[in-house]
Order: C-alpha cells, then sequence, then structure tokens
C-alpha cells in the first residue's frame, strides 16, 4: 500500500515542477566512458529533457557541438539537458573528456 | 597524450584568443603585462578552487549549478567588456593622439585595466576549471604523470601560440584605426559571450527558446571545427543558433554600439591642437 502512495507523490511532485510539463524524458548513462544507449530517438519539432548519468568514477562534460549543447557531468551525478524542437535528422553527441569512446547520436524524427 | 593535448589545446586556445584582444586593446598602456598576467594567475587560481568546489555547485538549482555558474561567468565577462568599451569611447582617441606624441607610452587610470584583469581571470577560469576536471580525470584512470605533463604542456603551448600569432597580427592594424578596430573586436567578442550564456540558459530551459535551429550553416563551417570554434570565441559565430542566442547577440552590439556613440568624448576645439 505503502509504495504505491510514495510512486504517487513522487509523480505529482515532478508533475508539478513547471520545466517538464511538456517535455518528455530520455536518459543516457554514461558508464566505462561510453552512453548508453548510443543512441537515442527522439520526436521532431518537440521540446525534450535529457537526463545525463554518469557511472564512472571521473568527471565527464555531454557536449554536441551540432546541437550547441555542453554539460560537466561529475561521477555519480545527473544534469538534465533540454534539446529542441529539432528538424529532424541524425545529431551526434560525445563525451569530450573520452572522445575516443564516448560517441552517440540523436536520431530524431 | 594525443587526447589531453587536443582537449588542453582547445581550451586555452579560447582563453588565449581572448587575452590577445585585451592584450591589443592595452597597446601603449604601462604596466598592462602585470595586470595581465595577473589575471591569468588569478584565473588560473579560481579554476582550481572552482574544479574543486564543483561538486557543490552542481548540487545547486536541482542540478544545474555548474550550467548557471558558467553563464554567470560568461555575463560578468560581457560586463567587463562593456565597461571598458564604454570607457574606451570615451578615451580612446586620447590614447591614439598620447601614443603618437610620446612614442607609446599611454597614460592612463588603472580603472579599466582592473576591470581587463578580471575579464581575463573570467576566462581564464572558465576554460581553466574544465581543463583541471579534465586533467584530474584522466590522473585518476591511470594515464601516467608524464603523459599527462606532456600533453597539458603542449596544449598550452599550441593555444598560447595561435593567442600570440593573433596579437601580432592586430598589432600590425595602423595606429589611426587601431582602438576603434581593437573596440569593434571587442563588442563582438562580448557579443558572442552573450549569446553562450543564453545558450547554457536555454539548455536548462530558463529561456524561451525563441526558435530553434533558425538557420544551419553546419556544411560550411561547423562548430565543431577549429574554424568554427575560433570564429565562435571571436565573433560568436554560431552555425544553427535559436533566436534567443541571436537577441543575447544583436541586444549586447547594440546596447554598446548607443552607449559608445552617446558617451563619446566631444571633438577637441580647433585651436587646441
Amino acid at each position: 500500500m505503502r509504495i504505491p502512495v510514495i510512486v504517487f507523490l513522487a509523480l505529482s511532485a515532478l508533475a508539478s515542477r513547471p520545466s517538464v510539463a511538456g517535455a518528455s524524458e530520455y536518459s543516457l548513462v554514461l558508464k566505462d566512458h561510453a552512453y548508453s544507449p548510443s543512441e537515442l530517438r527522439i520526436p521532431a519539432d518537440t521540446k525534450v529533457r535529457i537526463l545525463i548519468t554518469n557511472r564512472d568514477a571521473t568527471p565527464e562534460e555531454f557536449e554536441s557541438t551540432e546541437l550547441n549543447r555542453e554539460s560537466i557531468v561529475l561521477p555519480g551525478q545527473t544534469v538534465e539537458v533540454f534539446v529542441g524542437p529539432l528538424k529532424a535528422g541524425h545529431y551526434s553527441f560525445f563525451g569530450d573528456f573520452h572522445q575516443d569512446t564516448a560517441q552517440g547520436r540523436l536520431i530524431v524524427e | 597524450m594525443p587526447a589531453v593535448a587536443l582537449l588542453v589545446f582547445r581550451e586555452v586556445l579560447e582563453a588565449a584568443l581572448i587575452i590577445s584582444i585585451v592584450g591589443a586593446a592595452t597597446r601603449g598602456v604601462p604596466r598592462r603585462g602585470r595586470f595581465i598576467a595577473g589575471g591569468v594567475g588569478l584565473g588560473v587560481l579560481g579554476a582550481m578552487l572552482v574544479a574543486a568546489g564543483a561538486g557543490l555547485i552542481a548540487g545547486f538549482a536541482r542540478g544545474a549549478g555548474l550550467n548557471l555558474f558558467n553563464a554567470a561567468v560568461l555575463l560578468a565577462a560581457v560586463g567587463m567588456i562593456g565597461w571598458h568599451v564604454l570607457w574606451m569611447s570615451r578615451h580612446g582617441r586620447q590614447m591614439a593622439r598620447d601614443m603618437k606624441a610620446l612614442g607609446g607610452a599611454v597614460q592612463t587610470g588603472d580603472s579599466s585595466l582592473r576591470v581587463l584583469l578580471v575579464l581575463v581571470a573570467l576566462a581564464v577560469l572558465r576554460e581553466g576549471s574544465e581543463v583541471v576536471l579534465f586533467l584530474y580525470g584522466m590522473g585518476a584512470g591511470g594515464i601516467g604523470t608524464a603523459s599527462l605533463l606532456a600533453g597539458t604542456c603542449l596544449g598550452v603551448a599550441g593555444g598560447a601560440a595561435m593567442g600570440w600569432a593573433l596579437y601580432a597580427g592586430l598589432l600590425h592594424i595602423p595606429m589611426r584605426a587601431f582602438f576603434r578596430i581593437t573596440n569593434a573586436l571587442l563588442m563582438l567578442l562580448a557579443a558572442g559571450l552573450a549569446s553562450t550564456a543564453a545558450g547554457l540558459l536555454l539548455q536548462s530551459d530558463l529561456l524561451p527558446a525563441w526558435g530553434t535551429q533558425l538557420w544551419n550553416t553546419s556544411g560550411w563551417i561547423s562548430n565543431g571545427s577549429l574554424p568554427g570554434k575560433m570564429l565562435g570565441v571571436l565573433v560568436g559565430y554560431n552555425a544553427s543558433p535559436s533566436g534567443i542566442q541571436i537577441a543575447f547577440y544583436l541586444g549586447t552590439l547594440l546596447l554598446l554600439g548607443v552607449g559608445a556613440r552617446l558617451l563619446r568624448e566631444p571633438p577637441r576645439p580647433a585651436h587646441a591642437g
């Protein structure tokens, strides 16, 4: 009985945050200096909220030069980055501190 | 090692380009070297403090703390440049005249130099804190001190060399137009930094976008390329900007342009020459 109540409270708290309303949410996880998933599909012409979590022991920087986005993600932390509305297409992102492995792309369709 | 050198190079380059414009804009001012060096020193110190306190800063504003901090640093830099540009519109002609008359030595108050010291410190702090976090991560990842040190030195040297090249190039501008051009460069620099700050606030959903991807010139010069990055720092080039970024860019140019015109020193009476 308890858990549904907590979930409901958490959801309503989340829903009441103004910035979250109207922006659907996607997640990226950094582990072993790679993104998972490495391809993220999002709808075109829609603003979305991407949560990036760093599960490595060292800092990373989520970056996309095509999207004009960059954000440091400290170990164990999560940052939110809003993108869009975007035209359909492929937009690459990477981890600036580990560019040889941390590569991914946003597929907007 | 190449990865270290490349990242350090890119970050140092951004700060070095800003410093070289400041260097040119203070041409002939006594003790400017000490002020610029002081700014770099303070910036490096600040970068280490910011990197050490990154966890603390990041905790603010639902995890958007670092982002907001960066935007604040950029907007403060815009303020410093604005102050100097307006000051120069008042005193620039006098400076150019003094340089001709006194063979390069310009007597000027320290207040504008102090503002530029803060600007240099902010530029170094912003890029430097990223370098420190990166190097810390690399070190913890077990890359080895020698590799880390060599990469860092190479990156710093490369970035500084590019900054020096720009500075040397700017010194070739004829004295007649010199401060007018460095002032214009500072205004473009400020506009670009304001636009970047708007982008950071937009990324945290704290500003309306006013349209995204208004145009796309990535096929011509992409943001990620070296020319794209350099133009991005120098004149605020952005291959695919949002409306709010353009508004910040043009708004900064307009404010500084109108302000400079209003404050311009009155022409000297003919007999005073």
